[in-house]
């Protein structure tokens, strides 16, 4: 009787969370006059043809254009974060070396750094550099362990493989790089699938980096985009166009976090990540 | 002076590690240690993005700290965090509590609880909290049930920062799951033997639950504290940072002074007083729980 009452409590809790999102997908099928006049998600007349609208957006480009232009962002972004973050790694968990805690006090440092006040100076270095409005600004710091939480949470990780591991590949003739490699990666497997989907999910989201690095609509990834219809639409007409929009654009986060949800949400916790 | 030794595997030498991290050290120097000093640099000089910097020494921070938008900006950070970070620890640690408990199908309600906090930021929440919030939009129509009225979210400026306070605090999921994982961790051995001594399921949280997580509790202290001071997101897109500038947080204020008004120097010197703001927090926070730098490796 009592584990009734927790159920309830905890589903009413659950629709309060999850109620903004299905009202989202209900309101992109409504027309605008039911949109603000009925609070319940599930539309009268659903009209699914407003996603082909959507999928047009109202910007030169498809929505498929500014997908592409993401993936641009992510596929390095995350291949950087994989392999530097697993050598910086690597150095801390298991070798002993000169100004070791300074090091790690920096990295740790790096993880309370604000952004907001590195961001500016970014900008006038990448200007200068002539490379803003390119992706290098979005993506190049990631080969450089940018992430700090990536690493403090291989770390974690790589202190939790027994050291005889490494002793035993090395008597079978291993390097340090080829015990890495074949003896300790594959014991943190779900690691590295946690900083390609917190990769993934966290540059779906930046938006504050790409406003600032990118200007021309032709390289606009999906949050700028969606930020631009949702401006030039503006009050009045097409609402369920910029809402249906909304639907897509959230489609990936969604889909990256359920496939990888069983493998990743150990890892989650280890290095004190936040989504 | 005592000469150390390096520990490491035979064959290996003292450089290896240092070659390994190498990779971050480089990324520290460019990607934080430069742009951290040329901020503080640029802070000190009249810098419009065209013509060369010229240098003003503290003058930036003078007209700062006599300037009435700076104030306020800052005024509505701060106020902004303190109505925020706690209510987020304390819903956060309530539902981390509830999904403690062995029942079935937690799996489900954990990910549901999670799902807002990894969508976090995405432009498609803060367009989806817009509509929510909009004239005759669903808080409204809700309000209106509930018999409350119409309330505008956009033009009362207590509204206006309780709208992007509830965004935020929808998405408390990434401090709900650190709290989780903490509470798998107390054994049950505390609980049972509490309960035969006669303690009560509150008792039994203060007295063994808070103690053991207080770890946990300040890191998610620390780091909600640094994302809600940080703030821009959400204003910037829900509510420009109206009205009457009541939701123009410190980030914001940063973001106009540089790329609407074109004045480097100040915006600079502005993020540099964020900066040292913050730092001050943190501090002030390791001060009041007693806490020094303990980090090992």
């Amino acid at each position: 009787m009592k584990k009734l009452l927790w159920y309830a409590l905890l589903t009413a809790a659950a629709a309060v969370m999850l109620y903004p999102l299905l009202w989202l997908i209900g309101a992109s099928l409504k027309s605008n006059d039911e949109i603000f006049s009925s609070a319940w998600f599930v539309p009268k007349h659903p009209d699914f043809s407003v996603y082909i609208g959507a999928w047009r957006t109202v910007t030169p480009y498809t929505m498929g254009h500014y997908f592409f232009n993401t993936f641009l962002i992510i596929l390095p972004k995350t291949v950087f974060a994989e392999v530097s973050s697993v050598l910086v790694a690597y150095g801390f968990a298991r070798f002993d070396f000169p100004l070791k805690k300074l090091c790690f006090a920096l990295l740790m440092g790096t993880m309370f750094m604000p952004a907001i006040v590195t961001v500016m100076p970014m900008y006038l270095m990448w200007s200068r550099l002539g490379l803003l409005d390119t992706y290098i600004p979005l993506t190049l710091p990631a080969l450089f362990a940018a992430e700090g939480s990536f690493v403090f949470m291989l770390i974690q990780f790589m202190k939790g493989v027994p050291r005889e591991f490494d002793e035993a590949a090395k008597i079978d003739g291993c390097g340090a790089l080829r015990t890495l490699f074949f003896v300790i990666l594959p014991c943190i497997k779900p690691v590295a699938v946690s900083i390609a989907v917190f990769t993934f999910l966290w540059t779906m989201n930046d938006f504050l980096t790409p406003l600032i690095m990118i200007s021309s609509v032709e390289r606009y990834p999906l949050s700028l985009a969606l930020r631009l219809s949702a401006d030039s639409t503006g009050d009045g007409y097409e609402q369920n166009r910029v809402l249906a929009m909304s639907v897509i654009g959230l489609i990936p986060s969604v889909a990256v976090f359920g496939l990888a949800q069983k493998k990743f949400v150990s890892g989650i916790t280890a290095g004190g990540l936040s989504g | 002076m005592k000469k150390r030794t390096y520990h490491n595997p035979v064959g290996v030498g003292k450089y290896m590690g240092l070659l390994l991290v190498s990779p971050f050290l480089i990324g520290f120097l460019l990607f934080t240690l430069y742009p951290f000093v040329s901020s503080f640099v640029l802070g000190m000089t009249d810098y419009d993005l065209i013509h060369e910097p010229k240098f003003s020494g503290l003058s930036n921070y003078g007209d700062m700290l006599g300037s009435k938008d700076f104030l306020q900006a800052m005024g509505v950070t701060l106020r902004y965090c303190l109505i925020l970070v706690p209510l987020k620890l304390a819903v956060s640690m309530a539902v981390a509590l509830l999904l403690d408990m062995e029942l079935k199908a937690m799996g489900v309600f954990r990910t549901v609880f999670y799902v807002p906090s990894i969508l976090g930021a995405n432009l498609a929440v803060v367009i989806m909290w817009q509509f929510l919030f909009t004239s005759s939009g669903l808080a409204d129509q809700l309000t209106g049930l509930l018999g409350l009225g119409h309330m505008s979210w956009y033009s009362d400026s207590r509204h206006a920062m309780a709208m992007i306070v509830l965004l935020r605090l929808w998405e408390f999921g990434s401090a709900m799951v650190i709290f989780l994982s903490a509470l798998r961790d107390i054994p049950k051995e505390y609980h049972d033997a509490a309960k035969v001594d006669g303690c009560g399921s509150v008792r039994r949280f203060f007295a063994i639950t808070l103690p053991l997580m207080k770890d946990v509790v300040f890191l998610n202290l620390i780091l909600q504290t640094i994302a809600a001071l940080q703030e821009f997101n959400a204003p910037y897109m829900i509510t420009g940072g109206g009205p009457m500038k009541s939701t123009t947080t410190v980030g914001m204020l940063i973001y106009n002074e540089m790329f609407l008004y074109h004045d480097a120097g100040y915006a600079n010197a502005v993020s540099w007083s964020l900066f040292v703001v913050i730092t001050a927090v943190v501090l002030l926070l390791f001060r009041l729980t007693g806490r020094h730098r303990e980090e090992s490796i």
